[in-house]
């Protein structure tokens, strides 16, 4: 088995997702290889032969030509996978690869058992083996699905590659996320809420659960996305990590980008109508009670112990 | 200016879900169903777009059975022109691939200068689909956008990143977006436009005219996750649930000390 492993390189780095291919690869027992638009200067932890297009030249986000240049390598190398991290670069450049090869792609893959890659549906309340009807076959791994035992080393072997495509979008640069008032990482307790709470109102009774608790309130990203919170209280992928003594999930399903957010924290309680929510996977315990009267009822009795 | 939004149908994700019987989908019987969430902000992106041009004709496409006509209608009640429905009662069993091409052959010959989709099911998920349309149809495409401007045939949109960076990205029509969370604020339809939209042309085509390729990927098996971990689950009266709860912060965590 033959994989080629596709980095990710951001803001002048590699990102640590690269170092989640090659746990895959080394859990698959597979021979790997790796596919990098980076720069010589800052080279991945890893050994084994390394393809690098020049970052200066190609830019960090420019699918034509990231497409065209590791056409290029798969020709070269002929691998049975290309492994991409389902991530806003792997999303983007594995469709056109696997149209391109003409091959299967098989996204947001959390495990392989016997081979066969396992993918999360319906907010992860289910699971779905998939199975490629083509030889060759393009996968995107779920972040955090496939950890690493050891600290990354090694240095590889570099072969330079080029090609002349023209760009179809032209990157402008980044805009950094907008600067919160909390740094969450640094509290205790968080208790955050989700689109469960139902109405902006309720957001009070959390924060004053918070406040009962001496911790700070987050929130979800639905409710930040209707301004019912500042950004700088999202917990997920699209915002912060946090690993309190003691996460609260008012009214949260629990879906793998909130989860990614915050399933480190030592002790996780959830308070979810639904019995079956995926949070659940994560909690020490699931209260299976309507927020908007159990919320209020403890703040209450912590307010008097 | 003409413009294709895709829209498709999921289950209400706080369902009670069950396997079919031969355990490779979700029993769909007792379902509720919506529209995707993704693809309302892309209806509403659509719609705004409109908006700015004062001129454009609106095309939203479902793939699935009889019953994604509720939600095309609750589309054209937001501002889109014209439905087509392509009608498929197998549509679950269809890979991204194949949906793609249907779209990109109902697309091919009618001269789209922007589609809209969302970035992703909240069913499946894959984050396949839009993309794969791009590519059939040679466009460029933009994925993840939460922020999106159109002038004189440039478009310039922010994709989201890792963290909540994001990225500032050019490009050209004829072009499609994928549209993530968050990008707009999808609007309810009024019942004006509920009314009106009753009238909007609503097209049914049979998906053999359109699908022209194989699945690349199938379904080995369904099912649902084992509980791991070994959480405790409280069920009881609002009183009683406290109470205990109090003592397990109390044991557990020093957060009550
Ligand atoms: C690329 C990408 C990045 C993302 N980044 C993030 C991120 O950083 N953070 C994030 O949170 N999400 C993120 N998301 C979105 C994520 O996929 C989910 O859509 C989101 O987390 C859902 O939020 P929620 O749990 O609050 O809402 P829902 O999924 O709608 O869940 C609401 C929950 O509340 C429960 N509930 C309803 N009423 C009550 C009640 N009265 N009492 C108790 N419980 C109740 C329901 O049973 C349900 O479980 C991202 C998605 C993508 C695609
Ligand atoms: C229980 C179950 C069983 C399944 N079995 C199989 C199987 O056997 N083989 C297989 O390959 N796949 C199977 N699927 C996957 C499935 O049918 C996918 O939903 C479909 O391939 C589209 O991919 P997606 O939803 O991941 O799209 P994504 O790529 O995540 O969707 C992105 C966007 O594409 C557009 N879009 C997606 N679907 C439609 C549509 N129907 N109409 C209009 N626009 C649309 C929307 O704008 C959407 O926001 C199964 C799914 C489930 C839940």
């Amino acid at each position: 088995m033959k994989t080629l492993l596709v980095a990710e390189y951001r803001d002048g780095k590699v990102l640590n997702s690269t170092y989640e291919l090659v746990a895959f690869a080394e859990k698959l027992g597979a021979d790997s290889a790796m596919f990098l638009v980076g720069s010589d200067s800052t080279l991945p932890a890893y050994t084994g032969t390394l393809y690098l297009a020049d970052v200066g030249k190609y830019s960090e986000f420019n699918p034509a030509v990231h497409k065209q240049l590791l056409l290029d390598v798969i020709a070269r190398e002929q691998p049975d996978m290309v492994v991409f991290a389902h991530s806003s670069y792997g999303w983007d450049l594995a469709p056109r690869i696997s149209l391109a090869l003409n091959a299967a792609h098989i996204s947001e893959v959390v495990d392989i058992v016997d081979g066969v890659p396992i993918v999360p549906v319906c907010n992860a309340k289910l699971r779905r083996a998939v199975k490629a009807k083509t030889a060759q076959m393009v996968l995107s791994l779920q972040g955090g699905a496939f950890g690493l035992e050891n600290e990354p080393s090694g240095s590889p072997t570099v072969i330079p590659i080029d090609t002349d495509t023209a760009a179809q979008v032209e990157f402008c640069g980044y805009e950094e996320a907008e600067a919160g008032g909390v740094d969450l990482s640094k509290a205790g307790v968080i208790v955050s809420a989700g689109r469960g709470i139902g109405k902006p109102e309720n957001l009070a009774m959390v924060e004053a659960l918070a406040k009962a608790l001496k911790g700070e309130y987050g929130a979800s990203r639905p409710v930040v996305d209707s301004n019912w919170a500042d950004h700088g209280r999202q917990v997920g992928t699209t915002g912060q990590t946090v690993s309190p003594k003691l996460y609260v999930a008012c009214g949260i399903s629990g879906a793998i980008q909130h989860l990614a957010g915050m399933k480190k924290s030592e002790f996780i309680v959830a308070i979810n109508t639904d019995k079956d929510a995926p949070i659940g996977e994560v909690a020490d315990v699931l209260v299976v009670t309507d927020l908007k009267e159990f919320v209020p009822a403890l703040t209450e009795k912590l307010k008097n112990l | 200016m003409k413009i294709l939004v895709c829209i498709k149908q999921v289950p209400d994700m706080e369902s009670k879900f069950k396997l079919n019987g031969e355990g490779n989908w979700y029993d769909g019987t007792d379902l509720a169903w919506r529209m995707n969430e993704y693809d309302e902000y892309a209806v509403e992106q659509a719609v705004q777009l409109k908006d700015q041009l004062g001129d454009a004709d609106l095309t939203v496409l479902s793939i699935g059975p009889e019953r994604v006509k509720e939600m095309m209608k609750k589309a054209l009640a937001m501002g889109c022109d014209r439905g087509a429905h392509i009608a498929d009662d197998d549509f679950f069993k269809k890979d991204p691939f194949e949906i793609a091409s249907v779209v990109a052959e109902f697309a091919k010959d009618k001269g789209f200068d922007l589609i809209f989709t969302g970035m992703q099911s909240q069913d499946r998920g894959s984050g396949q689909v839009g993309v794969l349309v791009a590519e059939m149809l040679g466009l460029p495409s933009i994925t993840t956008i939460v922020d999106f401007a159109f002038d004189n045939g440039q478009i310039t949109a922010k994709r989201e990143l890792e963290g909540g960076m994001k990225a500032i990205v050019k490009t050209r029509t004829p072009a499609l977006m994928t549209c993530q969370l968050g990008l707009n604020t999808p609007r309810y339809p009024t019942l004006p436009n509920i009314m009106k939209a009753k009238k909007k042309e609503l097209l049914s085509i049979p998906v053999s005219e359109l699908l022209k390729v194989e699945a690349k990927q199938e379904t080995a098996k369904m099912y649902f996750p084992e509980k791991k971990g070994g959480g405790l689950v409280l069920e009881g009266s609002v009183g009683d649930l406290v109470d205990q709860l109090i003592k397990i912060l109390k044991d557990k965590t020093a957060v009550l000390a």
